[in-house]
């Protein structure tokens, strides 16, 4: 198992600079706008921009600019500066992050659990009204567009502008203040985002428990004469180890934004970062940024994969 | 004695979207206390429904059951789901073919073992599982008490169907019906575990119910036999009987089908021709009549029902062909004569060529 | 005129290794699925190789029929060496070499329409062009096999599994093969379509002069198909002999086990035989026992002889060629298996 998580660790690592190196040329190489120009405000002089490139370092040979970069990401775990307001990356990620995990982690909650609950229910009683039901809305979720159910809902309970003025809508969440009130302004934020999820893992659970209540070990269940309820935990105990693997996945690139939710609700989270940036052309943001969600997903996939060998028996590493 | 299991007249129909499908039609078997019943029956007999059945699992939506499962006289097919339950696993017990996808792969051993005691006695855990370390000691686990915390995948085959028998024997069961215990294992441990349930069965007076299609298996380890073939009981009788002087053809064809090691090498193999009906179009007639190289023109019409043969009621047959006839067949058989010469010497012209459309 | 071997083994070895390492993964063991395994098949007639699971008689037939590449040792058909040859060199071999598998149900493309699964060793080997001949060839073959030619254009899942075996075995006899390999053909099949499938076999072995090599687990099945048999465990030989030989007096306590395991469908003789219960389970074939493979379960073990001193495969009393240092004696026969004086 030791051997494993190092193993892994280093692959992580070696993928990690190649994911950099190819940002890099990706910015950096291939034509895009010069950042000089974007700090350079209206009507520059060729002086003036020359002196902005030589401050950035842009005006060095690229291989030398991208060892200073690897240099500084690899030695002091450095993102550089935004072109745009010249604000640290790492520390304006580190800002934005918790604002992210927290609206993740809500959402993660309660998608899993709303997931798990209707998945069991439809795979227990399929076929009847109630399976029938809950699969055809969760089809309706699933092809829901973010966007587009943020404003529904918004425009249906938004205490500012809702038909029926029950939640705190748009914005609520950078204005709140303390743990209840940033919890209570992010109630729709989670329903919205939880919708689409919980919808895919509660149609995910339910083929898994069919087919998982078919096996020969819930007959040995059952001729065991264990109850209902316990030849159903049985199932489950195999129907959701495969979901984890899902959730983990999920939760690593949320991580890195959940760029439409936050933008809709004007949270200041680390989607709506590169958003901004990526509208903006702030380079070196969107490079941190994406790095950041490289190394969000590589680490929840290894705590996935972890995780997994203590859930199912049989893996081992 | 009082027969522990009474199946009388045990019918069990699934209707599905081609149709209905004739699992189990009318059978019906005794078992005593202490006894080993054998049914014996190739895929689609109907062998291992018919047991599921007395289990209570197959009570599906699409499944219609009728009959009588009396067991200690009390009407299993009547009992409540609630009532079930506490048969299940307690006086009745089950064990089944593969042993490799019996047992819950993410869960202990011990576990599950103590699941089954507690569904039962109102013991606490630790009671629970000194009597699961005692049932895995009985069933020849060695170093019981530690393999408790091992899971599944840590045993073999063998060791894993020995788990199984003693999850099935951890209540003290009155009776146990294996399906198939062995025919996912090896020879070698095949035989370690039928010996396992003869010894258990003379140490602790179970009745056991043994399902397979291995006709070996049957000759060493069971006291009766019933023949299944399409759902229905086709000849019924002591292991003894059945062996020296089988009755229906269906049982001579797979007597004469099998290569065995007690017949001299070069003796030719006799299959039975065709191959086994579908359960939704059932043939009209005997069941048996389109496979059947003695077949008779009255077969094709009349349903024979199972009647004792002259001079023993305890063996019983569903075939047209007159007793004195079918000891004739069975001698010329028996004296390496083909099917199609013994069936001229009894009289019977047909070609049997006709019957046996490609398999 | 003495027999001619049409393939030889020799020392035939097959390693799947065990990896593990921190980046660079090292092989740090071996399954030994077959280790250093030697016989003939004379040509025209049926080997038998019969053990229980893991002991490599699988392993062995894919490398014989060289679907797996051997970690050593020889594989001599018609004199020549084919263990080493290259995919493209093996080409033109294999019309001479067919196998039969187990599963009839995965072994068949189900898209596919029969006429096609049993021609496909035409296209492959791009024989016969003219497709009306082929066509005819292809129902001549059905019918061969005891199917109706009429089903020419039915897909797998309309048949049952007795004759999606034949189909499998149509497959294996198109292109005239020397020698087909049949690995376990049926035991997946019921017992009444099993005889209908050795009898099958048996007829066009005659018709056609095939060589084959079956393997399987049944013993019975073994004894009644095959000429010569070759048992083997953990990945070796034990045991060698004639079918007459070896049924009449195993000579390898091992495969007096076996013999004495298989259930005998015959009241008086199950209840006269004194059962030999090999106790335990087949060790690992990652890590076999010391010399003798046999010796941690044998119940004629010398311990100080067994487990140090590897025995060498020799011919033991009665013509049995057996690896074994102390083998059954006659009267220790007579009580195991009481089938043997059958």
């Amino acid at each position: 198992m030791g051997t494993y998580i190092i193993r892994r660790l280093l692959w992580t690592i070696l993928l990690l600079f190649l994911i950099s190196a190819i940002t890099f040329v990706i910015f950096n190489i291939l034509p895009s706008a010069d950042p000089a120009l974007l700090r350079a405000g209206k009507n520059p002089t060729p002086e003036g921009i020359a002196a902005i490139r030589q401050q950035l370092g842009t005006d060095r040979p690229k291989i030398e600019q991208f060892w200073s970069y690897m240099k500084d990401l690899v030695f002091h775990f450095n993102f550089g500066r935004s072109y745009i307001n010249d604000v640290d990356v790492k520390a304006t990620i580190l800002d934005r992050l918790p604002n992210t995990l927290f609206l993740i982690s809500g959402a993660a909650v309660i998608w899993f659990t709303a997931g798990v609950v209707i998945g069991t229910i439809s795979s227990v009683k399929r076929g009847s009204i109630w399976d029938r039901v809950a699969m055809g809305s969760a089809l309706l979720f699933i092809s829901a567009p973010v966007y587009w159910l943020g404003l529904v809902v918004t425009y249906l309970f938004s205490d500012d502008l809702g038909k029926f003025p029950l939640l705190p809508g748009v914005g609520a969440y950078a204005a709140a203040h303390g743990f209840f009130a940033q919890a209570h302004a992010l109630i729709m934020p989670w329903m919205v985002l939880a919708a689409a999820f919980a919808a895919i893992y509660a149609r995910l659970l339910r083929s898994n428990m069919l087919e998982v209540m078919g096996e020969d070990y819930i007959r040995t269940a059952r001729a065991k004469g264990l109850p209902g309820r316990s030849v159903i935990r049985h199932g489950l105990r195999s129907a959701i180890t495969p979901l984890v693997t899902v959730l983990g996945l999920d939760v690593g690139i949320l991580v890195g934004g959940a760029i439409l939710t936050e933008s809709v609700f004007s949270i200041p989270g680390i989607g709506r970062l590169s958003f901004d940036a990526i509208q903006r052309g702030d380079l070196q943001t969107i490079q941190g940024t994406t790095l950041f969600l490289a190394l969000a997903v590589c680490l929840t996939s290894l705590v996935v994969d972890v995780l997994y060998a203590f859930l199912d028996p049989r893996v081992r590493y | 004695m009082a027969p522990l299991l009474e199946v009388k007249d045990l019918t069990v129909r699934f209707t599905t979207e081609d149709g209905v499908v004739n699992a189990v039609d009318g059978v019906s078997y005794t078992v005593e206390p202490g006894r080993t019943l054998g049914i014996v029956g190739e895929s689609g007999s109907g062998k291992s429904v018919s047991s599921l059945t007395v289990m209570g699992l197959t009570r599906a939506r699409n499944a219609e059951i009728t009959g009588e499962v009396l067991f200690d006289g009390k009407n299993l097919l009547e009992a409540s789901e609630q009532e079930m339950r506490t048969v299940r696993g307690g006086p009745i017990a089950m064990i089944f073919q593969d042993p490799m996808s019996s047992l819950h792969p993410m869960y202990r051993i011990g576990r599950q073992l103590v699941e089954a005691v507690q569904m039962h006695q109102k013991v606490s855990k630790a009671a629970a599982r000194d009597r699961a370390a005692e049932m895995l000691a009985l069933v020849g686990i060695p170093d019981a008490r530690r393999r408790l915390d091992s899971y599944p995948h840590e045993f073999s085959g063998g060791m894993r169907q020995r788990v199984m028998i003693a999850m099935g024997l951890c209540n003290n069961p009155r009776m146990l019906i294996a399906d198939e215990p062995t025919t996912a294992l090896d020879v070698t441990v095949q035989a370690q575990i039928l010996e396992l349930i003869r010894r258990l069965q003379s140490e602790l007076d179970t009745a056991v119910i043994l399902i397979t299609h291995d006709l070996g298996v049957v000759a060493e380890v069971t006291d009766d036999i019933a023949v299944m073939y399409c759902g229905r009981i086709v000849e019924r009788g002591p292991k003894d009987q059945i062996f020296a002087a089988p009755q229906h053809p269906y049982t001579w064809g797979l007597l004469k089908s099998i290569p065995r090691l007690d017949t001299p090498r070069d003796q030719p193999l006799v299959p039975i021709a065709g191959r086994p009906p579908s359960l939704i179009n059932r043939p009209t007639g005997c069941h048996f009549h389109p496979r059947c190289p003695y077949v008779r023109p009255e077969c094709v019409t009349v349903d024979p029902t199972l009647e004792p043969i002259p001079n023993d009621p305890t063996h019983v047959v569903r075939c047209l062909i007159p007793a004195g006839e079918r000891k004739r067949i069975w001698a010329d058989l028996k004296a390496g004569r083909t099917p199609a010469v013994a069936a001229v010497e009894a009289g019977i012209t047909n070609d049997p060529e006709e019957a046996s459309d490609g398999a | 005129m003495a027999p001619e071997p049409i393939i030889q083994v020799k020392d035939l070895v097959k390693h799947f290794p065990i990896k593990s390492g921190v980046i660079i993964s090292r092989q740090v063991g071996a399954v030994r699925a077959v280790d250093g395994v030697s016989f003939d098949v004379n040509a025209g007639e049926t080997l038998g190789i019969v053990g229980e699971s893991g002991c490599g008689k699988s392993t062995t037939a894919r490398l014989i029929t060289r679907l797996l590449e051997p970690t050593s040792g020889s594989i001599l058909y018609e004199g020549q060496d084919i263990a080493g040859m290259s995919r493209k060199q093996l080409k033109p071999l294999r019309r001479d070499m067919q196998m039969i598998f187990q599963d009839p149900y995965s072994s068949l493309n189900p898209r596919k329409t029969v006429g096609s699964i049993i021609a496909e060793p035409f296209v492959v080997h791009g024989i016969e062009p003219d497709d009306g001949q082929r066509k005819k060839r292809v129902q001549e073959l059905m019918d061969q096999v005891g199917l109706n030619p009429e089903h020419y254009n039915r897909l797998p899942h309309e048949f049952s599994g007795g004759q999606r075996q034949r189909i499998g075995v149509a497959r294996a006899i198109a292109l005239k093969p020397k020698v087909v390999v049949a690995d376990e053909p049926v035991s997946a099949l019921d017992v009444s379509i099993q005889a209908q499938i050795l009898n099958l076999l048996r007829e066009l072995q005659h018709d056609l002069g095939l060589t084959i090599i079956f393997i399987a687990h049944d013993l019975s099945v073994v004894r009644h198909m095959c000429d010569r048999i070759a048992v083997m465990y953990l990945g070796k030989i034990v045991e060698l002999a004639g079918a007459d030989e070896l049924y009449a007096h195993p000579r390898h306590p091992y495969t007096g086990a076996l013999l004495s395991a298989v259930p005998v469908p015959d009241p008086v003789l199950a209840a006269a035989k004194k059962r030999q219960i090999l106790g335990g389970d087949v060790p690992s074939p990652a890590n076999p026992p010391s010399a003798c493979r046999f010796h941690t379960r044998c119940p004629k073990v010398v311990l100080g002889t067994c487990d140090v001193d590897p025995p060498a495969l020799e011919v033991k009393e009665g013509g049995n060629v057996a690896a074994c240092h102390f083998p059954l004696t006659d009267s220790e026969i007579a009580l195991q298996v009481p089938t043997a004086a059958a």
